[in-house]
């Protein structure tokens, strides 16, 4: 496979973009940071689906596509399905030796939203991991169905305010907590799992090579912060990805095989939960008095997890 | 950095920012597409399009390069190529792939595709900054004149 190098960004600068600009994502959007990334891990050809959500609808403005790449956009749950149907083909038609190119090297990758994968998209994902299909899917995990407006999905945090699960007199917001995807996906028997943030820019890209290079599926959770929905100046998108990393809100961490868990990334001083929380509008609300036991509760859980990552680490099993 | 050279199409024989999003070329209403039409991202073959430079490569007048949302910034950033050190973080995190960076080097801005977010700026390490926002219609080279200088770290 033609990786590209990322020994240092001065290097990893010299890909030529494969993601065009004049796509109408909200400026300072970290999803189009995310798929940039991706397409310039890589000089193989890349065969991409993506799920209905922000990323798809502002990539393919009529009659504009953003995509220098065979892409197929497909409803809201079936970005897996349609991608691994391709690699189906591809396969069946290479040992055939009908395609123009028969060694040219080719990548299949599925783009989907949290609420695409979390939720709509569940089933259709699980059986494609299952089934097994040489394949990255990443999820692009903003927390909340942001095309449509912002409602709650299974990946929204306990506490934040959605427009289906609002904060008010009577509420604190969102009363469930998130969904591990990871542990599920890793839960498959997938051969890569992992959960990457664009600040860490070199972390991310090794970990989507490395999911390019495996063969079998491989999924990948992606932080990627809002700045229409969770409420912060779009000129703050990488440090408010840095707050959700050095709070450990969003770890970064790897599973191979199901079962042995790298971590990729220590914070040296492992800041509060607050600090991450108090800088987004999405939050405001459970810093009153009356809302703290929230807060308190999402930072005993943060610590609880990270204990667990360490412990699992260690362990080398 | 002269003004006139941030100012200039920074690719040579491009296509670049040509049509507002609202007139693509060949746009035709959504209900006069025929099933199985065809619109080409690119002219002629497309193979190998990862190893050529974006100046290389023949956009159609369907590939999004060729549209513009200029329109859509109130401030701009603005690279001053004096303080630079072409880490390349711009680059990396630009969410509107216009941070035009050739051979290790930040060339400046596309703003053809820039949308004003800011997030540049943010990143971009150096003491004064080699990025700075500025409003819309502030001239180049008020800003350019004007740069801050270097600050002292606060105590
Ligand atoms: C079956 C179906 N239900 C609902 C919709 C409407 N819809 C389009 S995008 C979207 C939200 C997407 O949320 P997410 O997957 O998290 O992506 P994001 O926009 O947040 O990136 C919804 C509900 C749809 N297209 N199809
Ligand atoms: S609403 Fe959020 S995810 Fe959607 S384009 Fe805007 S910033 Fe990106
Ligand atoms: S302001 Fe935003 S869109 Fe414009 S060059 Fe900077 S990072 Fe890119
Ligand atoms: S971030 Fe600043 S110093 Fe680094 S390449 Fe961009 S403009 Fe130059
Ligand atoms: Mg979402």
């Amino acid at each position: 496979m033609a990786i590209t190098s990322v020994k240092n960004l001065k290097e990893f600068s010299t890909n030529n973009d494969r993601l065009e600009g004049a796509h109408t994502l909200c400026p300072g959007c970290a999803h189009s940071m995310i798929v940039r990334e991706l397409m310039n891990c890589t000089d193989d050809n890349l065969v991409i689906s993506s799920n209905t959500g922000c990323l798809e609808v502002s990539t393919a403005v009529y009659p504009f596509t953003s995509w220098d790449t065979s892409w197929i956009h497909i409803g809201f749950e079936n970005a897996a399905t349609a991608v691994t149907g391709a690699e189906v083909m591809h396969k069946v038609r290479k040992k055939k030796g009908t395609l123009p190119d028969n060694d040219a090297p080719v990548k299949f990758v599925a783009f989907g939203g949290d609420g695409s994968t979390y939720d709509i998209g569940f089933q259709w994902l699980s059986g494609a991991m299952e089934r097994g299909h040489d394949f990255t899917y990443i999820c692009l995990d903003n927390e909340n169905y942001a095309n449509t407006g912002g409602q709650r999905s299974s990946a929204t945090p306990i506490g934040a305010t959605t427009s289906t699960a609002q904060a008010g007199t009577h509420s604190y917001g969102k009363k469930e907590k998130k969904k591990d995807i990871v542990a599920i996906m890793a839960a498959h028997g997938a051969p890569y799992v992992a959960q990457l943030a664009p600040n860490k820019w070199k972390s991310m890209a090794k970990g989507f090579q490395k999911a390019l290079e495996t063969e079998g599926p491989c999924f990948i959770n992606t932080v990627s912060p809002c700045t229409t929905e969770w409420r912060f100046d779009p000129k703050d998108t990488i440090h408010i990805t840095d707050l959700a990393t050095e709070s450990l809100m969003f770890p970064i961490y790897e599973i191979i095989d199901g079962h042995e868990l790298n971590i990729l990334y220590r914070p040296k001083n492992i800041i509060k939960v607050d600090d991450y929380l108090g800088a987004q509008g999405r939050y405001k609300h459970l810093f009153k008095p009356e809302n703290r036991h929230v807060i308190d509760l999402i930072q005993s859980d943060i610590d609880k997890y990270w204990t667990m990552l360490q412990r699992r680490e260690e362990a080398r099993i | 950095m002269s003004v006139e050279a941030q100012d200039l199409k920074l690719l040579a024989n491009d296509n670049r920012g040509q049509s507002g999003l609202e007139n693509g070329s060949g746009l035709v209403g959504w209900e006069e597409v025929t099933q199985g039409s065809v619109l080409q991202s690119f002219d002629g073959n497309a193979t190998g399009i990862a190893l050529k430079k974006q100046e290389e490569r023949a956009y159609s007048g369907y590939n999004s390069y060729t549209a513009t949302v200029a329109s859509w910034r109130i401030i701009k950033p603005v690279y001053n190529r004096d303080v630079c050190i072409d880490c390349q973080n711009c680059w990396v995190w630009c969410p509107d792939t216009s941070i035009i960076s050739r051979d290790k080097q930040m060339l400046g801005i596309d703003y053809d595709h820039c949308k004003g977010c800011g997030v540049c700026v943010e990143v971009c390490p150096t003491n004064p900054k080699s990025l700075l926002m500025y409003g819309e219609n502030t001239p180049m080279e008020d800003a350019l004149s004007a740069w801050p200088e270097k600050k002292k770290k606060e105590k």
